[in-house]
């Protein structure tokens, strides 16, 4: 059983749980300026085309109109992976792509100007899918990628970036399989992560090179990494985190809508503010990755992985900022959830004109998994094997290990999963409703329920550096300096909590930074997992470090040594004599003692996620209710316990099961515009029809930091989606591979209505074969 | 445009606001949003804007007891409503929390929070009107409040919490 702690693991409120709930929590648009403009977005209606001629006169004579900026009036900003997207282009790339930025009195005006701009544009041929954008002669989005394939890896990864994984010998797995599958099966589906919150920035331009930003964002340090190199590293930009309403990945990506801030505030001299419409959020920002493997796969009769080989596309639109990275990661994670000794995984990153797709929660993996899953279970239906027990089986443990981002192989030095997952499996009850494949579990009439399982893992829960000071203050608190945003996950109070636990003072006493770069030291930001590990070791070491200083300090006044002293609530105490003691208001008024904390990236361990679904099909309409969800996990110490409640619920939202069952991006094909840019038309789940969810949640303590914890809410969306795709193959008793399953897929499969040739969503590219 | 010189009244949290209707740029205009006025006038920016289109309930807030979208009705339909935002919900003396804003913290009932006011306006309207709402009558009443952070099931709670409180 776990250690006992005072704070770490008990649900102590949020720190901005007050401010949240009386609606006085400041997030970007909520921020006045003095003097602040208001910018927009003049959009292409093409999805690919040559900006001839730009005439912006009716549009400057607005009264209110305070500067207009097309590709002519910068220098050659860019950004992207690799760095070959200019801030503002002369050709346009997709149906939205930006064509010039406006800056007025209101957003009324600027709206206005926008519709005064005069362009020409002479349109070419577009590409809108993988197939046609690796066809021969395809019309090539990028001269200097005439192919449309992207170079693989990304550069913050370093040199040897996974670019695919490669080991063993394949051809030997083959010959040793007792089974083998080889398909095509994709997740293209192209969700959106779809936080409340739209995208935006606001940035303060002061002479020669200076710029304030404040954005909606998750990791504003490396905002201000990254626009440094896109705007040709001669900007000195301080970057402040705003309270953030909803990420799940995306707004890591938010790169152009800074830039379009500051070039209009370089160029006005003014505050400006530069905030999407929800369509613009929807249309014009982060999707996820368009996902197909054509892949084989081998196994042996008791489930050993002998072999899997095959070519992973990925369809990123028409940009890449994290693709590669994403990339690197999933395949890293198909390792962790597939030990096979023979690997042979290449994969292209693909360009489309369409809005682009990127970082969003299960970054990768989750992709990945959705079009490999389906894969594994036909080779265990050959094999007549328990989807359960083959997941669990090759899930990574201790003796196993992996290719991670980095190109290098990690032993695992985590803790074995199969516990947690064997309790999710008793709670949910597999081994009693597990009939075997493509059998329902229940029949009712027309109602037909099923059961699938899915697994997840993801060793970026000690990913990328973080560092934090501590400082303890004379009137017996402490501030924590740290450039973390609240972003939905409780971190800030987690931190907090950590740091009280190790200063043995409550975390009311503790106060955090604002995420300010001019204040802070580096932190990379809230992504993965990697919170609790990672973010959470840098707090812990700058909270020692200062204790340690204290101690220091506090000895030759107590006649001890250092080691011989403990603090508790802000007094300095002799451990074997606790009446010899000074408070900490010792420190004085005059004095600074000041912790550092660093924590360096440790790939050895990953957490897990094992998602069980039941779902009902109505083989009559084709609908699909989930009935039940259990999420098993172990976590190795909770940090908040009702904060870990929320976020494996949010197993079913940002993109996460629901992308099986009706969440999808619907892009016109004939014209490359988006279909459902709005809240209406794009499907989310609502209160009215909330399955069942049980949380089954494991503290199996790792060889993390002192708190022995790591970090899991990423991966909650993950396992789900491919779980979905399972339980309704199984109750309806036909295969069914395409994301998302809507009633007509259904009907189709059962032969009920007849395949419609002018359905867009059908994609013929999905077969399957095997021996 | 506006020859004639017109005025709203509107209760607001407790206040009472007199607007002059017009296009200069201290007048609410004919086509501001409740939504806009709310954040952009009175600096009520607890009320959010999310969709902005009646999809989303961001902007819930009550008015003459209704909760309403304030994204979808026009300020100059406004004249003589009363209406509460979530800045309005606690004591305006002692500070005291609203019962269902403390038991939204209890529950941790929010994640990244945007929904937040949202979702407690449209549980508030409900607890109003229905004494001892069942579980159906919460989710019906919450269903039109968008989150992506999938906190339904700790807002659910909360508020069963509150209604039982307040038996």
């Amino acid at each position: 059983m776990a250690e006992m702690f005072s704070y770490i693991g008990k649900p102590i409120p949020r720190k901005d749980s007050k401010d949240i709930v009386t609606g006085e929590i400041k997030y970007l648009d909520d921020l006045k300026f003095q003097n602040l403009l208001y910018g927009k977005v003049l959009r292409s209606p093409h999805a690919h085309a040559k900006i001839k001629k730009v005439n912006k006169e009716k549009a400057l004579n607005l009264k209110g109109v305070k500067a207009i900026l097309t590709w002519e009036d910068i220098p050659d900003f860019r950004g992207g992976t690799p760095r070959i997207v200019r801030v503002l282009d002369n050709k346009v790339r997709y149906v939205g792509d930006a064509v010039a930025l406006v800056a007025a009195t209101s957003s009324e005006i600027a709206e206005e100007a926008l519709n005064l701009i005069e362009v020409e544009y002479e349109v070419l041929p577009a590409v809108f899918d993988i197939d046609s954008a690796l066809k021969p002669g395809a019309p090539a989005l990028y001269d200097e990628y005439p192919d449309n394939i992207l170079p693989g890896g990304t550069i913050i990864y370093g040199p040897n970036c996974l670019k695919g994984v490669t080991r063993g010998d394949v051809e030997k797995g083959f010959r040793e399989a007792d089974v083998i599958t080889e398909g095509t099966f994709g997740y293209e589906n192209i969700p959106n992560a779809l936080p409340p919150e739209t995208v935006g920035a606001i940035a303060l331009w002061e002479e020669p090179n200076k710029v304030t930003l404040w954005a909606t964002t998750q990791a504003p340090y490396m905002d201000k990494v990254t626009l440094f190199h896109v705007f040709n590293r001669q900007l000195d930009i301080r970057s402040i985190g705003v309270h953030c309403g909803g990420s799940f990945g995306t707004k890591i990506m938010c790169w152009q809508v800074q830039s379009y801030a500051i070039l209009l505030s370089m160029a006005t001299k003014r505050p400006v503010k530069v905030v999407f419409t929800k369509e613009e959020h929807m249309a014009n920002f982060t999707l996820r990755l368009s996902s197909r493997i054509n892949a084989k796969v081998g196994m042996k009769k008791d489930g050993t992985l002998t072999a899997i080989s095959g070519t992973w596309y990925v369809d990123t639109g028409y940009y890449s900022f994290t693709t590669q990275a994403q990339v690197a990661v999933g395949s890293g994670e198909l390792m962790i959830m597939a030990q096979c000794p023979n690997w042979d995984l290449k994969n292209y990153v693909v360009v489309t004109n369409r809005n682009a797709s990127g970082s969003t929660r299960g970054f990768g993996g989750q992709e990945l998994k959705c079009s490999f899953i389906p894969l594994l279970c036909l080779a265990m239906e050959k094999a007549g094997l328990d989807p359960f027990e083959v997941l669990k089986k090759n899930f990574v443990k201790p003796q196993g290990g992996y290719y991670w981002r980095d190109g290098n192989w990690y032993n695992f030095r985590g803790i074995d999963f199969s516990k947690a997952m064997e309790e999710g499996a008793k709670r949910f009850g597999w081994k009693e409703k597990w009939k075997g494949w493509l059998n329902p579990t229940a029949v009712n009439g027309n109602k037909h329920r099923g059961i699938g399982v899915g697994v997840h893992g993801n060793a970026d829960i000690g990913e990328d550096t973080a560092e934090a000071y501590v400082q303890l203050n004379y009137n017996k608190t402490a501030t924590l300096f740290i450039c973390a945003v609240e972003h939905g996950t409780g971190q800030k109070t987690n931190l907090a909590k950590m740091v009280a636990e190790v200063l043995k003072i409550h975390p009311d006493n503790i106060r955090l930074t604002p995420a300010d770069t001019l204040v802070t030291p580096f932190e990379f930001g809230p992504v993965g997992s990697r919170g609790t590990y990672a973010i959470g070791s840098a707090a812990i070491n700058a909270a020692e470090d200062a204790r340690q200083k204290l101690l220091e300090f506090a000895a030759p006044k107590l006649g001890a040594k250092p080691e011989e002293l403990d603090t508790k609530d802000g007094v300095i105490f002799v451990k074997n004599d606790p009446k010899k003691s000074i408070s900490w208001r010792a420190i004085g008024n005059d004095r600074t003692i000041l912790g550092f904390g660093r924590f360096e990236p440790d790939y050895t361990m990953c957490n897990c996620m094992m998602t069980f679904v039941e779902v009902e099909v109505d083989v009559e309409t084709g609908k699909i209710d989930i009935i039940r969800i259990v999420n098993a996990t172990d976590v190795g110490q909770v940090i908040d316990p009702l904060g870990l409640e929320g976020q494996l619920n949010a197993c079913l939202g940002s993109a996460g099961i629901d992308s099986a069952i009706f969440e999808e991006t619907v892009l016109d094909k004939r014209t490359g515009h988006i279909l459902n840019a709005n809240l209406i038309d794009y499907k989310w789940r609502t209160t009215a029809e909330l399955p069942e969810i049980e949380n089954v949640v494991l503290e199996t303590p790792f060889p993390s930091h002192r708190f022995h914890a790591v970090g899991v809410g990423e991966i909650a969306t993950s396992p789900g989606p491919s779980a979905i795709l399972m339980a309704v193959s199984n109750a309806i008793g036909r295969w069914i591979y395409e994301y998302p399953i809507t009633p007509d897929k259904i009907l189709k499969a059962l032969g009920k209505i007849s395949s419609n040739k002018f359905d867009t969503h059908s994609n013929e590219a999905f077969k399957a074969t095997g021996r | 445009m506006n020859n004639k010189q017109k005025t709203i009244n509107l209760k607001i949290n407790g206040e009472f606001y007199e607007f002059e209707i017009g296009e200069k740029d201290w007048q609410i205009r004919p086509h501001h949003t409740l939504s806009h006025t709310l954040r952009e006038v009175l600096n009520l920016t607890g009320t959010k804007i999310s969709c902005d289109d009646g999809a989303c309930g961001a902007c819930t807030v009550i008015m003459d007891g209704k909760a309403v979208l304030s994204c979808l009705i026009l300020t100059v339909e406004c004249d003589g409503k009363e209406i509460t935002t979530i800045e309005g919900l606690k004591d305006p003396k002692t500070g005291e929390l609203d019962l269902l804003q403390k038991k939204f913290i209890e529950h941790n009932a929010f994640q990244c929070g945007f929904c937040t006011p949202g979702m407690i306006m449209s549980s508030k309207a409900l607890l109003e009107k229905t004494q001892h709402p069942t579980e159906e009558e919460i989710k019906e009443a919450l269903s039109g409040n968008f989150c992506r952070c999938i906190s339904y099931y700790q807002v659910i709670k909360a508020v069963k919490a509150a209604a039982k409180e307040r038996r």
